[in-house]
């Protein structure tokens, strides 16, 4: 299968570090009946970077982008795990054994089993990696 | 107090008149000689040094600005040789480039005279050891300060600006009995000595501040002096007219403009009209024996009134007050003149970031901390924090280097400043002095 299919486009918006900036980052996609399945807000030092799986991300982004909002789009991978202790390791190990470096990462608990949502500097070799492992990569069309 | 040179600082008022138009006739009809720059604007404004017939006349000369001098840069309109200069001082511009400042051997005679006599009317003398703090370098502050105080026979402690804990130790073991530096870096300077378990004002010799290159206030003079027990004294002066240079005397009321040195007056910013003594106008100063860099009725930007009347020390020379604001929106950060144009011109090269942009100044501890807004552009935002962070660092990197100040910068949201039409809301000054 092409590793295309597992390329999931995660928005990224630039965000002041001050109360109700979430709120309208939220508003704006609910106003277009934008779901979110799964974000992060990583904060450095006065800004940070919201970061969100949504399943219309071209319409998020025009969006976001009319309200004056700094947006990008970032190919991350996703991944199933087992909701067992010590999921996570199987996932980590794989990426660490094939010296794929993870930039950063956040999981959510779906319906039918832990995602964990990934950033790599290598996709394509990661792809191939988890897959080879026999863990379950989702494709991006159970997001968008 | 004894003067450093009695003959001139208790001259009698119509005295040092005469004295100040004869020096006024002759440098004007110099440069009206042999400086194209002065000779031009003469034209411009049709007066001939012919016109100059009693000392009032000078308000028929035209004004200088400091853009003169940036327009000018670096020395376009010195009227002396690079031969017979011995001293370049550098401030900063409006814009980016900067202002020079050239001195001849007389020059740095006349500024040092200056202080002499405003050292010697606060009581320092032989005896006395004088720590600089001011910075020492292309700003005047610390050289000026270092030349006036070994001409009274003062023993410099020449410690310049930064490592606060070991000027606080040298204070002690050298028995500094006064220190000339910025009020807030002597604040920072009682503050640390604190921590140290040193008090100024019972584990030192020190009895005299010599404050300025910053604005501050009598609130702020009464807090030093109870809480370090010295006598704080003002001094003003800028680059242009060669330095810090005028001192208050023991009296503490205004700063006394020595009359063979300066022709002070106060003048309506919007007019250009010449006011009375006691009127709140702009000070515009001429310099009447400068050789390099001669300034005629230059505007310093300057709010504050002219006091006429003899001083209670018995110097007769007039007194400026303590100076109460600015005609433009010209900051001091730290001792260093900052202009909100300096920082628009330094973000136009950079273009991660937006040109709006505002400035938040606050005093944290007793020092100054310059915050700068920008927006951060859509083009260079990434997802990855470092890049952002790169971005600011870089942009706090060239404001540094702009300014010779340090600013920290936060990027913000494209549109999220404010878009004034004016200039008066880029700044934010929450500085309570």
């Amino acid at each position: 299968m092409d590793t295309k299919n597992f390329i999931i486009k995660q928005i990224s918006i630039f965000s002041e570090n001050r109360p109700g900036r979430l709120a309208s980052i939220a508003h704006a996609l609910g106003e277009e009946k934008i779901n979110i399945l799964a974000f992060s807000i990583a904060e450095a030092n006065g800004f940070g970077v919201v970061r969100a799986l949504v399943d219309h991300p071209e319409k998020a982004y025009k969006k976001l982008s009319s309200l004056g909002f700094n947006v990008a789009f970032t190919d991350v991978i996703a991944v199933q795990m087992q909701d067992i202790p010590g999921g996570l390791y199987e996932i980590a190990k794989v990426l660490g054994d094939a010296q794929i470096n993870i930039e950063y990462s956040y999981a959510y608990s779906g319906r039918d089993a832990a995602v964990l949502i990934l950033r790599v500097d290598l996709v394509e070799e990661a792809i191939a990696k988890i897959q080879q492992s026999g863990a379950k990569l989702l494709e991006r069309s159970v997001f968008h | 107090m004894k003067c450093w040179d009695p003959r001139i600082e208790e001259m009698p008022k119509e005295d040092l008149q005469k004295m100040q138009y004869k020096l006024l006739k002759s440098l004007v009809y110099r440069l009206y000689s042999f400086s194209p720059f002065y000779h031009e604007r003469m034209k411009e404004e049709k007066v001939h040094p012919d016109d100059i017939r009693e000392l009032a006349d000078v308000q028929k000369l035209p004004f200088m600005f400091k853009r003169d001098l940036r327009d000018n840069y670096p020395d376009k309109i010195f009227t002396a040789t690079q031969e017979e200069l011995v001293r370049y001082h550098v401030s900063s511009g409006t814009t980016g480039k900067p202002t020079v400042v050239g001195y001849t051997q007389n020059d740095l005679n006349l500024w040092t005279t200056s202080l002499a006599r405003g050292l010697t009317s606060i009581g320092l003398g032989r005896g006395d050891v004088i720590q600089v703090s001011y910075g020492y370098g292309l700003f005047t502050g610390g050289l000026g300060m270092h030349y006036g105080a070994e001409r009274i026979g003062a023993t410099v402690l020449p410690t310049s600006v930064g490592n606060t804990e070991r000027q606080i130790e040298l204070m002690q073991d050298l028995g500094a009995t006064a220190i000339a530096c910025t009020p807030s870096y002597l604040l920072h300077i009682g503050e640390v000595a604190e921590k140290m378990g040193v008090s100024i004002k019972k584990d030192t010799k020190l009895r005299a501040g010599i404050l300025g290159a910053e604005p501050w206030t009598d609130r702020m003079r009464t807090r030093i002096e109870d809480w370090l027990g010295i006598k704080a004294y003002d001094i003003y002066g800028t680059s242009e007219l060669s330095g810090p240079m005028y001192t208050e005397c023991a009296e503490q009321k205004g700063f006394h403009i020595w009359s063979d040195i300066a022709l002070v007056e106060i003048i309506d910013p919007k007019t250009g009209e010449s006011l009375e003594p006691g009127e709140k106008g702009e000070i515009t100063i001429t310099m009447l024996q400068k050789e390099a860099l001669p300034m005629i009725r230059y505007r310093i930007g300057d709010i504050t009134m002219v006091e006429d009347g003899v001083c209670p020390c018995g110097r007769t020379h007039p007194r400026i007050q303590r100076i109460q604001g600015r005609v433009d929106d010209m900051l001091i950060i730290r001792g260093i003149n900052v202009f909100p144009s300096q920082v628009e011109y330094a973000l136009m090269a950079i273009p991660e970031v937006g040109q709006h942009f505002q400035i938040i100044v606050e005093r944290k501890g007793a020092l100054d901390d310059m915050l700068v807004k920008v927006e951060l552009n859509k083009e260079s935002f990434s997802d990855k924090i470092q890049d952002i962070m790169n971005v600011r660092e870089k942009v706090e990197h060239r404001l540094r280097n702009s300014l010779n100040v340090n600013v920290n910068v936060e990027l913000v949201e494209p549109g999220s400043l404010p878009r004034y039409e004016g200039k008066s809301k880029k700044v934010i000054d929450k500085r309570l002095l």
